[in-house]
């Protein structure tokens, strides 16, 4: 019997476990999937729940919830992968021999790798909302924060989720005119790109939307350290900006385990084929999610896709077939752009996102770069969608993994 | 788009940024310098021959990878080029602007 084993059970794990408990046949494969935690997430709620739009209880259920009969989930810390030896080593000694392995490790952030970030004031006016602590201290700051300098701050990119800092500055406008207070509270926006966004038509929309929020943007901005006593972030450059809250996304780097298995570039992500996603150096190591190093965004919505597209080349590779060079970063991602409204943006790795309708080409009833109310009802009906349908590695009607140009707005 | 530099007429996108390498030469490089502002030391050429090197091996290129290249650390690269200083060094040394990660 041959073993397929998946490491990691977040998004993208949890939906290939599934894709593939489907497709491989029992008798033949046996899939195992190994995580060392007890919760799944649900990451996009990271950015709801500083707002008490979400609860914790919104956001978390237990891993083996979603993993499928027929896989086993072996909990525990993984030492590293011997790719040569096509073999993982557990922290506690066992081992795991695998004909095929896939690689959805994640990404997480590194706060650690900017002078002064964890310094004295983490989680006290300076914090994250990439993970479950951060957000919720956050959300305990906010509720009796009297106003003052609000801070929105990335680091470098790449990033999960880029739009998540956009979204949070937004919806903490949002948050601050329903508590009356929004004239208490300058917001500032702090990026080390050009603009608003990587993409120009999203970003000219979205620096549109920060003017008519009143959120000012600070661009090029290069983090060199955090001052914990002055309550200043520094760049290299010398630009000092002041804050009294700073919520800011530090370096996301890829597992830790991909470092010690000699797997990851500098940043621990995986270099992997982004049209088949194989690893470049391994023929049976696929990889998947935010551990790739990949040019596509860090998003649910992309591993999703991949998922689809992974499962067939997996069945191929097996079937000693050629990979199929069909992944085209296909990412579409809700905005929420606060009081009950969201943009929604659908492109890949050749076209930007652009104005249209989505997913059906002229009708919607999403509207792209475009805020709306039924966008907003989107991304909230999402969670449902994740929790239900996403992870299960079931097909969302309509919506393909590769991305279609129909109904869409290019020059 | 085409743009007249040092006397030459070279091939630039919408930003600025040469089009064809094989268009680029010194002169070029001290006037695009001269356009931000910078004169270019030989410091500066340690750190633009560096960045072409990397982009013929086809590297990509990132603040933070010029940091640990040994070459030159970020405050110094801020020093040499300052406020963008990956956007303006490449710039200046004729390779494309480096795609910011999505």
């Amino acid at each position: 019997m041959k073993h397929l084993v998946i490491l990691g059970a977040g998004t993208a794990g949890t939906m290939m476990a599934n894709h593939l408990s489907h497709e491989l046949k029992k008798a033949d494969w046996k899939i195992s999937i190994i995580d060392e935690k007890e919760e799944h997430h649900y990451q996009p709620g990271y950015l709801f729940l500083p707002f008490d739009i979400y609860t914790p209880d919104d956001i978390i259920k237990s891993i083996e919830e979603f993993i499928p009969k027929h896989a086993s989930l072996v909990k525990g810390k993984i030492d590293k992968v011997e790719p040569k030896e096509n073999k993982v080593k557990m922290a506690d000694g066992s081992e795991l021999n695998y004909d095929i392995l896939i690689v959805a490790t994640g990404a997480k952030i590194a706060p650690e790798e900017t002078e002064g970030m964890k310094g004295s004031e983490w989680h006290k006016s300076v914090f994250d909302f990439y993970t479950f602590e951060g957000s919720l201290a956050l959300r305990n700051k906010l509720r009796n924060w009297e106003g003052g300098k609000l801070v929105v701050h990335i680091t470098e990119m790449p990033i999960k989720c880029p739009v998540a800092p956009l979204e949070f500055a937004f919806l903490a406008d949002s948050f601050f005119k329903h508590k009356h207070m929004r004239d208490k509270v300058e917001i500032t926006y702090v990026t080390p790109l050009s603009g608003a966004f990587t993409k120009p038509k999203a970003t000219e929309a979205l620096e549109h939307l920060l003017e008519e929020k009143h959120i000012k943007i600070e661009s090029d901005f290069a983090i060199e350290h955090v001052d914990n006593e002055k309550k200043e972030i520094v760049d290299y450059g010398g630009r000092v900006i002041p804050f009294d809250i700073l919520v800011t996304v530090p370096t996301n780097k890829g597992d830790e385990v991909m470092e010690r298995s000699g797997m990851g570039d500098d940043l621990n992500y995986v270099p992997t084929n982004k049209a088949t996603l194989q690893s470049k150096e391994y023929a049976n190591v696929f990889v998947l999610g935010d551990a790739s190093n990949i040019p596509a965004s860090k998003a649910g919505s992309v591993a999703h896709f991949e998922a689809e597209i992974l499962t067939e080349n997996i069945l191929r590779y097996i079937k000693g077939e050629p990979l199929k060079e069909e992944f085209d970063g296909h990412a579409n991602c809700f905005i929420e752009t606060g009081n009950g409204k969201a943009l929604l943006i659908d492109f890949n790795y050749t076209h930007e996102p652009v104005e249209g309708s989505f997913p059906f080409p002229g009708i919607g009833p999403l509207k792209l770069l475009k805020e709306s109310r039924m966008n907003h009802l989107g991304k909230l009906a999402f969670r449902w969608i994740y929790w239900n349908v996403l992870l299960k590695g079931t097909h969302i009607p309509f919506v393909s993994a590769t991305m279609s140009e129909a109904g869409k707005k290019y020059n | 788009m085409e743009k007249v530099i040092a006397g030459k007429t070279i091939a630039v996108n919408e930003e600025g940024y040469l089009t064809d390498f094989k268009q680029w030469d010194k002169s070029i490089a001290d006037e695009l310098a001269a356009e931000a502002e910078i004169s270019l030391s030989p410091r500066h050429w340690e750190v633009l021959n560096y960045l072409q090197t990397e982009f013929k091996n086809e590297v990509p290129l990132s603040i933070r990878k010029i940091g640990k290249s040994g070459v030159v650390d970020i405050k110094e690269f801020y020093q040499l080029f300052p406020k963008a200083p990956l956007k303006t060094a490449t710039k200046i040394a004729g390779i494309p602007k480096p795609a910011s990660c999505i």
